[in-house]
C-alpha cells in the first residue's frame, strides 16, 4: 500500500537565561553534582518557586519571532508524577493557558518549495535533574544541577509528511532560536531536544493513524534516521494487517532502530492543576509590543537581504543563513574581501570541506573569517591565483597563521613581469622540442587540444606562481613562433 | 509572670524588674514541670533560647530602641522551618529532619528578638481540627485535660493557654488558628491571604495557608503581627501592599462600626450555650458603639465541600516531595524505587494525612478535575463574593469561631463528617483570603468560647483595634486555666 506518513514535533529549548526557571541558582554545564541548586530546585520543604522574568521575555520573543498569539494571561500548571530526580514531585509547566499560543513558520525544501508549518502552542516548564546510575554500585546518584532549568516547549501541528521536512522545520527551529539569542542551540549537550510523533494513513485518507512517540532524539541526523526506521516499522506492522500500539518509544542510534518505552496504559495520569505557588502571569501590549518591534533579523529575513544585497542564489542565501554564527561568519568574510560571491563560494566550498572533515560547527573554525577574508584579499589584487589560495588555505587550517604571513614564508607571490614569464616558458618549449614540432604540424582544432598540455609544464616550471591570465598570451605567441 | 502581655513583659525587662534570661528560665521550668500532662511541644530548644535570652538582655542594655518584642519568649508552631533546630510538622516523614535554613516568619520574629523556646505539636501536616492527629501524640486542652485542644494549631494554643511560653505562631489554613485559639481561650489571628510570607512553612494546601499571631490579648498579637507581615520576595503569592502600624489605632472608638451577623451562623448545629456567649458579647459592642446588622451569606454550607476538595488537591501535590529520597523517612531495605515510595510514604504518614492525599489524588484525576477541583473552584469564587457583597454594608462580620466548645479527646476521631463540621465557620474565611480573629467571650460548660470577627482584605489593623476595645471592656481574654493559676 501507499502510506503517507504525518509527523508533529515537540522541541525542548533550553533558554539561555543565566539563572533557573524559579530559583536564583546559576545555569552551568559540568559543575560538581548538587552544587548549582537552592532550596527550591532541591524541593526542600517550604521552599517556593519565584519566576524569572527573563525567561518569560525569552518565551514572548520565540512567539513574536514565529507569527503567534501571545498568552496574555498565562498559567503555571503542576504536572505530577514521582521520579527520583524530580524533587518536588511535579514538574511546574503549563498547560491551559501557554505562554505562546497558535503560530506558523515557513520551511524551503530541498527542491526549492515553502511549505508552511503550523505551530501549536509553545509554553515554559522547568527541566528535572539527572539521574547517575553508573559509580553507585546498584544505586542510584541524584544531580539536581538541571532542576529547574527553563525550557521553552514548542509543539507544532502534525503538519509534516517526510523526515526531510521534519529535519527542514527542526533546522529552522533551530536556526530561530539562535538568531533570537534565547538558546545556545547545542543539541549534543541536549539544550534542544526533539519528541517525535509519527503516523502512517494509506494514502489519501483523512483521518490520522494511531501515533508512537520518539522521546528525546538530539541531532539532526537522528531525527532523520529515527523517523526512517519508525516508517518502515510502523509500515511492517500495517502491511502485515497488524496495528499500531499507542506508545513512547527511544531511538537508539547504534542500532538504529526504536524501541518501546512504555504503552499508553503503563503513562501516567499526571493530574495538572495550576500551581497555587505562583500568581498568574500577566503581560500588556506594551510589552509584547516593545519585544516584537525589537526583534533581531531572522534567518529569512536574512536570507533574503543576501539575495537582493549581495546576488547571491537563494541556495546560496538559505545555506548561508542557516545560522547566525554561519551569517556573521559570511558577512564578515565578504566585507573584507570586497566581494561578496568569491566570500560565498569560499565559505560553502573549501572552507566547508576542512569542517566536515573535521566535522566542526563553524563556530569550532580553525581559520577565523579575518583570515579568510585577508586570503580572499589575496586573490582579488592577483598576489596569488586560485590554486594557490587552496594549499595556502590549508596551511592556515594547520594553524600557519595569517594569509600574508604564509605566502611571504612559502614564496607564493605570483609571478607577473612578462620578461620573466616569456624567459620561463621559452625554457619550456626547449626542453619540450618534440611536442613543439607536433604542434606546429597540427590543425587548429588538435592545437586547441594540445594548449593545456604546455599551460601545464609552465605552471608546473613556475611552482604555480606564474599568474594563468599573463601566461596564455605569450604562450600563444611563443608556440605559433 | 506566665499570664503577662508582650507590653508589660517589655517593660518590666526595661525596668530590669526581670531579665529575658530570668523570664526564659521560668517558662522552660514551667515547660518541664507542665507539659508532660499536655505535650503541648514537640521540641524543646533551651540552649538556643538561652543564648538568645542573653544576647536580648545586652540588647536591651544596649539599644533604647530595641524593638518590644526583644527577649520575649515565644513558641513556633513546628511546620516553620527553622535552621539547626528539628522541624517534624508532627510527622515520623519528618521526625529527623533539621533545616538549613529559617522561615521568613521565624526570620523576622528573630530579627525582632524573641526568644525561641520550642516548636509545638500539632496535626500532622496541619490536617486536623483536634490535634489527635500528631506522630507525638495528642495534646491535651489546659482547661480540662480530657479535652482536645483544636487543631491543627493545637500545640500553640495550648502553650499560650497555660503559660508555657507569651505568645505563639500558627499556621491557618481552615481554621487552624482560630479553632484552636477558641477552644483555649486566647486570641488568635489569621490574617489577609499574602500579608504574610509563605516562605519556609511546610505547605498544606498553598492557596489556603497563612501564618498568624496566638497570643494571650489583641494587642499582643497586632505587635507580632507587626514583625512578620509584609512583603517577600521569597513568596510570589505575598503582598506587597504596605503594611500598617498595627497598634496605631488599636485604641480608637467603635462609635457607628456596623457589625454583621450572618444568620447562617446562628441556625442548626450550634451549641446554645456557644450562641447565648456570642449573643453577650455582641451586646457588649453594642454598648461600645455597634450597630448590628443581618446579614447572609447564602453559600456558608458550600465551604466545606469546596473546601475538602481544594485543600485535599493541593496537599496530594505539596506533600509529593515527601519520597525517601533527599531528607525525611526512608524505610528499611527498599526492594527497589516503587517499594521505597510505597513502604516510605505507607510508614511515614499518618492515616489523616494519607486519607487526605488519596482525596486530592482523586479530585484531580483525569475524567474527575471538572466535576471535583473545578467545581469546587467555581464555589470558592461564590463564597468570596458573599463575603465582597457583604463588607459593602458592614465593617466587620461576627459569629461563632466553631458549633461547640472544646470535645473530649476521642469523641470524633470515628466520625470523620462530625469532625469536619467543626470547621463549618472557619472555612469559608480562608477560601475568600480575608482576614480573621478568635477572641475570648465567655464559656459554655465550662470551657472557653472564641468570637469570630470577619473583616475585608488588610483590614488586620481594624480587626485589632475590635477586638483590643473588646478585651477593654471585657476580661475573658485574662482568665486563666487552673494550671496557671497555681503557678
Amino acid at each position: 500500500m501507499n502510506w503517507e506518513v504525518v509527523i508533529g514535533l515537540e522541541i525542548h529549548a533550553q533558554l539561555a537565561t543565566k539563572s533557573k526557571l524559579f530559583s536564583g541558582a546559576a545555569i552551568g554545564f559540568g559543575a560538581e553534582p548538587n552544587t548549582n541548586t537552592t532550596l527550591v530546585d532541591l524541593g526542600m520543604p517550604g521552599a517556593l518557586p519565584v519566576f524569572n522574568k527573563e525567561a518569560l521575555r525569552m518565551a514572548v520573543m520565540f512567539g513574536a519571532a514565529v507569527n503567534a498569539k501571545i498568552g496574555m494571561t498565562s498559567v503555571f500548571a503542576r504536572k505530577n508524577y514521582f521520579y527520583p530526580d524530580l524533587p518536588k514531585g511535579y514538574q511546574t509547566s503549563q498547560m491551559d493557558h501557554p505562554i505562546v499560543g497558535e503560530g506558523f513558520l515557513d520551511i524551503t525544501l530541498d527542491d526549492g518549495t515553502v511549505k508552511r508549518v503550523g505551530i501549536t502552542r509553545a509554553h515554559l516548564e522547568e527541566d528535572a535533574g539527572k539521574s547517575l546510575h553508573e559509580d553507585f554500585q546498584g544505586m542510584t546518584g541524584i544531580d539536581l544541577n538541571r532542576s529547574s532549568t527553563p525550557l521553552l516547549e514548542i509543539v507544532s501541528e502534525p503538519d509534516m509528511r517526510s523526515a526531510k521536512e521534519a529535519v527542514a522545520y527542526v533546522k529552522m527551529i533551530h536556526s530561530i532560536v539562535t538568531y533570537l539569542g534565547i538558546c545556545d542551540g547545542n543539541m549534543a549537550e541536549g539544550n534542544m531536544r526533539c519528541d517525535i510523533n509519527i503516523s502512517l494513513r494509506p494514502k489519501g485518507q483523512a483521518e490520522y493513524g494511531t501515533r508512537t512517540e520518539i522521546k528525546n532524539v538530539n541531532s539532526f541526523r537522528f531525527i532523520e534516521r529515527a523517523i526512517y526506521t519508525e516508517i518502515e516499522r510502523q509500515a511492517d506492522i500495517l502491511e502485515d494487517g497488524g496495528k499500531i500500539t499507542q506508545e513512547t518509544r527511544l531511538y537508539d542510534p547504534d542500532k538504529d532502530e526504536t524501541r518501546s518505552m512504555r504503552s499508553k496504559e503503563d503513562a501516567n495520569d499526571y493530574r495538572y492543576f495550576p500551581c497555587p505557588d505562583l500568581l498568574p502571569v500577566e503581560l500588556t501590549q506594551e510589552y509584547v509590543d516593545i519585544i516584537r518591534n525589537n526583534l533581531p533579523e531572522l534567518p529569512t529575513q536574512k536570507a533574503e537581504r543576501f539575495m537582493r544585497e549581495y546576488k547571491l542564489s537563494e541556495y546560496d542565501a538559505n545555506v548561508l543563513s542557516a545560522t547566525r554564527a554561519m551569517a556573521d561568519y559570511f558577512e564578515k568574510v565578504a566585507e573584507i574581501a570586497g566581494n561578496a560571491k568569491l566570500a560565498a563560494n569560499w565559505v560553502m566550498g573549501e572552507l566547508s570541506k576542512y569542517l566536515n572533515t573535521e566535522g566542526k560547527d563553524i563556530t569550532e573554525s580553525n581559520v577565523t573569517s579575518e583570515q579568510l577574508g585577508g586570503l580572499l584579499v589575496r586573490i582579488e589584487d592577483n598576489t596569488i591565483n586560485g590554486k594557490t589560495a587552496k594549499s595556502v588555505l590549508q596551511s592556515m587550517w594547520e594553524g600557519e597563521g595569517s594569509a600574508d604571513q604564509i605566502i611571504d614564508a612559502k614564496g607564493l607571490k605570483q609571478v607577473t613581469d612578462t620578461g620573466a614569464i616569456e624567459e620561463m616558458i621559452q625554457g619550456v618549449l626547449d626542453a619540450n622540442a618534440a611536442q613543439v614540432e607536433q604542434f606546429r604540424a597540427s590543425d587548429e582544432d588538435k592545437q586547441k587540444k594540445m594548449i593545456g598540455f604546455f599551460m601545464g609544464q609552465v605552471m608546473k616550471a613556475s611552482q604555480g606562481k606564474a599568474n594563468p591570465g599573463k601566461v596564455t598570451p605569450i604562450l600563444n605567441k611563443l608556440l605559433k613562433g | 509572670m506566665v499570664d503577662q502581655s508582650i507590653t508589660s513583659l517589655a517593660k518590666k525587662l526595661r525596668a530590669k524588674e526581670t531579665s529575658s534570661v530570668e523570664l526564659t528560665q521560668d517558662f522552660l521550668s514551667r515547660i518541664k514541670q507542665f507539659d508532660g500532662q499536655l505535650n503541648s511541644y514537640i521540641t524543646i530548644s533551651d540552649e538556643i533560647a538561652l543564648a538568645q535570652a542573653e544576647a536580648a538582655d545586652k540588647k536591651l542594655a544596649a539599644d533604647d530602641n530595641a524593638s518590644l518584642l526583644t527577649g520575649i519568649p515565644v513558641a513556633h508552631k513546628d511546620l516553620f522551618c527553622t535552621n539547626g533546630i528539628l522541624t517534624t510538622c508532627a510527622s515520623k516523614m519528618l521526625n529527623n529532619f533539621v533545616p538549613p535554613y529559617e522561615s521568613t516568619v521565624t526570620s523576622r520574629m528573630q530579627a525582632s528578638g524573641v526568644v525561641t523556646l520550642g516548636k509545638t505539636n500539632m496535626d500532622e501536616f496541619a490536617m486536623g481540627s483536634s490535634n489527635e492527629n500528631s506522630h507525638y501524640g495528642a495534646v491535651k486542652n489546659p482547661w480540662n485535660l480530657e479535652k482536645v485542644p483544636g487543631g491543627s494549631s493545637g500545640g500553640s494554643a495550648a502553650a499560650v493557654a497555660a503559660g508555657l511560653c507569651v505568645a505563639a505562631t500558627g499556621t491557618d489554613t481552615g481554621g487552624s488558628i482560630r479553632q484552636p485559639a477558641s477552644f483555649c481561650g486566647i486570641t488568635g489571628l489569621k490574617p489577609t491571604y499574602g500579608r504574610v510570607s509563605r516562605f519556609g512553612m511546610i505547605a498544606y494546601a498553598s492557596s489556603l495557608d497563612q501564618a498568624g499571631p496566638m497570643a494571650r490579648s489583641a494587642e499582643d498579637c497586632a505587635h507580632i503581627l507587626q514583625s512578620i507581615a509584609g512583603f517577600d520576595a521569597n513568596d510570589s503569592t505575598c503582598s506587597d501592599i504596605a503594611t500598617e502600624d498595627y497598634t496605631a489605632s488599636i485604641d480608637a472608638p467603635l462609635d457607628g462600626l456596623i457589625i454583621g451577623l450572618p444568620k447562617e451562623y446562628f441556625g442548626d448545629g450550634l451549641d446554645n450555650d456557644v450562641a447565648t456567649a456570642i449573643q453577650n458579647a455582641v451586646k457588649e459592642f453594642e454598648k461600645l458603639g455597634g450597630k448590628v446588622k443581618e446579614i447572609s451569606l447564602p453559600n456558608l454550607n458550600l465551604s466545606i465541600p469546596s473546601y475538602y476538595v481544594i485543600a485535599p488537591s493541593e496537599a496530594s501535590s505539596n506533600l509529593s516531595r515527601f519520597d525517601g529520597v533527599r531528607y525525611g523517612y526512608r524505610c528499611e531495605d527498599p526492594k527497589d524505587l516503587m517499594d521505597m515510595y510505597k513502604r516510605s510514604r505507607g510508614e511515614g504518614f499518618g492515616k489523616e494525612v494519607q486519607k487526605r492525599i488519596m482525596v486530592g489524588t482523586y479530585a484531580l484525576s483525569e475524567g474527575y478535575y471538572d466535576a471535583y477541583y473545578l467545581k469546587a473552584q467555581r464555589i470558592r469564587r461564590l463564597i468570596k463574593e458573599d463575603f465582597v457583597k457583604a463588607f459593602e454594608e458592614v465593617d466587620v462580620i461576627m459569629g461563632p469561631v466553631a458549633p461547640t466548645t472544646a470535645f473530649g479527646i476521642g469523641a470524633k476521631t470515628d466520625d470523620p463528617i462530625a469532625m469536619y463540621l467543626e470547621d463549618i465557620y472557619t472555612l469559608s474565611v480562608n477560601l475568600a483570603g480575608i482576614p480573621a480573629m478568635s477572641v475570648p467571650a465567655g464559656f459554655a460548660n465550662g470551657m472557653p468560647v472564641g468570637l469570630q470577627i470577619m473583616g475585608n482584605y488588610f483590614s488586620e489593623a481594624k480587626l485589632l483595634n475590635v477586638a483590643h476595645k473588646f478585651q477593654q471592656a471585657t476580661d475573658w481574654h485574662t482568665k486563666n486555666p487552673s494550671l496557671v493559676e497555681g503557678a
